[in-house]
């Protein structure tokens, strides 16, 4: 790639980040509302895929870290600023993350997943057996911010989560997390710190989940266990990062964009059949789109070569 | 504790761990044979639930006899599902892991597939039937004749199920393929039959206890859940592929969640929660494991 399609590519980049900066002043108030969740979904694939993609640990304890950002929020919202409460949700998360992967690091493969669901759902039942017993009450309220400050405020997460991203992604430590998806014990052998690596990867990327967390939870005004620990969050970040592709960072945003889009679309025209509908995009992607949408790119370009082949053939 | 008080939550937890052995042992043969950590398992629990209530209500069917027409019924569903969805996955994976982690994604969407479809049909209403509530006295503590009946059909069950392992050829298979998959293959297994058989199996068993479920209990759409749980962890405490294992683990788990329950009501899937985080932590290979 040349120098100048690298400037090129910056400078489209920053045009249409300076668009998305601009929307609040034009848009009507439900874009807000839906870029909002968007951004949202965003955030949770990137930072999930951010230690799940290359190690293939598939964690289900994104839920966990988002709804304790939820909590932080709700707790602390009307005592501290909202970047405080924040930035709070964020590190509070990536110290559960921290005490999750020490006490996990024997666990590989299926027993990781379990554990992580396990310890999610855990968390869950304890917060609501806790506000039952001790607190007397289910939910709690949340101060109320506008939407417009939940745009920004999301805005720069997204973009901050998707730098931090990319320069992991293309550092020494970027391979390193591959090498260790390839074999963990070759990984070992060439040097790499395999523990520190993936924990410190593992919290650095459940910040960005509580940090969204505490941010959100001012847009749902009332939450409870079963709202903030739902297991869908965890779920969710998954599906949309395999549904665009989990190798790149262009195919987990297009997966969280396009699936948050279309719950949206299918919540407000078929609540009935949402959950059922999403139980069959999960199959037909598992099944037929393994490499995500980014793969399906791929796949129509060697179709469409092999198609030229033969037509020149004959 | 008076000792009526001790056999009275020690019966009661071995009535509960029959029917979570049953469950284990259904889940046993999904995920330590045929590899797939199923989490829809709960759901043929509810679907073998709401059959029998159907048929009772709609047409009076004994909820014993109705296992004759449910239970084939659920055994075939889950024999297809895994010719068609997961022989195929383990076509597309290039390895084991993999395999595994596509196909628990696969069951998830299975497990919001046929819950909503439930939800659907039946409606999210608590519903119920009355069969053999009568109480009997059993050692000088009370219950209701259905969990004694409960009881027994799973004792029933898992002891055909055992000879069914030991002595026929088809048992022989499974067990061999639930040692070393491959190696069964080069034997002469025909593998792609003996999973798919493993899984209507589990399904079957879900489906039975689902069935004598809905006697004891009201049931939802919603109940099959916390089971999976119940099961994942009891086949954990076995060890993974032991299926006399996750029997054991099963009336464990019974045990402790009445004891549990005795102590406070609201604790007792925090407390299974814990024990399985733990045991993961301190022994993944489970307690009989190696």
């Amino acid at each position: 790639m040349t120098h100048s399609t690298n400037f090129l590519r910056l400078l489209s980049l920053l045009i249409f980040i300076v668009l998305l900066a601009l929307i609040p002043r034009y848009a009507q108030p439900y874009t807000i509302i839906s870029l909002n969740s968007i951004f949202m979904y965003i955030v949770l694939t990137v930072s999930w895929a951010m230690f799940s993609g290359p190690t293939h640990y598939i964690s289900l304890a994104s839920a966990a870290f988002f709804g304790l950002g939820i909590y932080v929020s709700a707790i602390l919202g009307d005592k501290l600023p909202l970047l405080v409460v924040i930035g709070f949700g964020g590190l509070i998360s990536s110290l559960l993350a921290l005490l999750v992967g020490l006490s996990s690091l024997r666990l590989r493969g299926m027993y990781f997943t379990i554990f992580t669901f396990g310890l999610s759902e855990l968390i869950r039942h304890s917060v609501l057996w806790w506000e039952v017993n001790e607190t007397g009450t289910v939910g709690r309220w949340v101060i109320a911010v506008d939407n417009t400050t939940v745009y920004y405020v999301m805005l720069a997460i997204l973009l901050i989560t998707l730098v931090v991203t990319y320069i992991i992604k293309h550092s020494k430590y970027g391979l390193a997390l591959l090498s260790i998806g390839e074999s963990e014990e070759a990984a070992d052998h060439i040097g790499i710190n395999v523990n520190a690596l993936k924990i410190i990867i593992f919290a650095v990327g459940t910040f960005f989940m509580g940090a969204t967390g505490a941010i959100m939870a001012t847009r749902w005004s009332y939450i409870d266990p079963s709202i903030a620990f739902n297991p869908l969050f965890s779920f969710m970040p998954v599906l949309m990062a395999i549904f665009g592709g989990v190798g790149q960072i262009f195919g987990q945003v297009l997966g969280a964009a396009v699936l948050t889009l279309l719950a949206d679309l299918l919540l407000t025209k078929l609540p009935y059949y949402y959950m059922l509908l999403y139980g069959v995009i999960l199959i037909i992607v598992i099944l037929f789109l393994p490499k995500g949408l980014v793969g399906l790119k791929e796949e129509v370009k060697l179709w469409l070569r092999g198609m030229k082949q033969r037509y020149e053939n004959t | 504790m008076s000792l009526t008080l001790l056999l009275d939550i020690l019966i009661g937890g071995l009535m509960m761990g029959g029917l979570y052995a049953l469950i284990a042992v259904g889940l046993s043969l999904q995920y330590g044979v045929a590899r797939v950590l199923n989490v829809s398992h709960g759901e043929f629990i509810m679907l073998g639930a709401f059959a029998t209530y159907s048929l009772y209500i709609l047409f009076g069917m004994n909820p014993l006899l109705s296992l004759v027409v449910s239970g084939p019924f659920i055994f075939i569903v889950g024999f297809l599902i895994h010719r068609t969805l997961f022989k195929r996955l383990k076509r597309l994976s290039p390895t084991m892991d993999a395999f595994e982690g596509s196909s628990l994604l696969a069951s998830f969407g299975l497990l919001f597939i046929i819950q909503n479809v439930a939800l659907l049909i039946w409606g999210s209403d608590v519903k119920g039937y009355s069969y053999l509530s009568k109480p009997v006295n059993f050692f000088g503590a009370v219950y209701a004749a259905n969990r004694l009946v409960a009881l027994l059909f799973a004792i029933l069950i898992g002891i055909i199920f055992y000879y069914f392992l030991k002595r026929t050829r088809v048992g022989k298979a499974i067990r061999a393929a639930a040692q070393d998959v491959t190696t069964a293959q080069l034997m002469g297994v025909n593998i792609h039959f003996v999973l798919g058989l493993c899984f209507g199996l589990g399904a079957l068993m879900a489906g039975i206890a689902g069935s004598l479920t809905s006697m004891m209990f009201e049931i939802t759409p919603l109940i099959g859940f916390p089971y999976t749980i119940i099961a994942i962890i009891a086949v954990v405490l076995g060890g993974l592929g032991n299926i006399l294992g996750s029997l054991i683990g099963g009336f464990i788990l019974g045990l402790i969640g009445n004891i549990v329950m005795y102590i406070h009501p609201g604790l007792s899937l925090i407390a299974y929660y814990l024990i399985f985080l733990l045991l993961l932590l301190i022994k993944p290979t489970g307690i009989l494991g190696k």
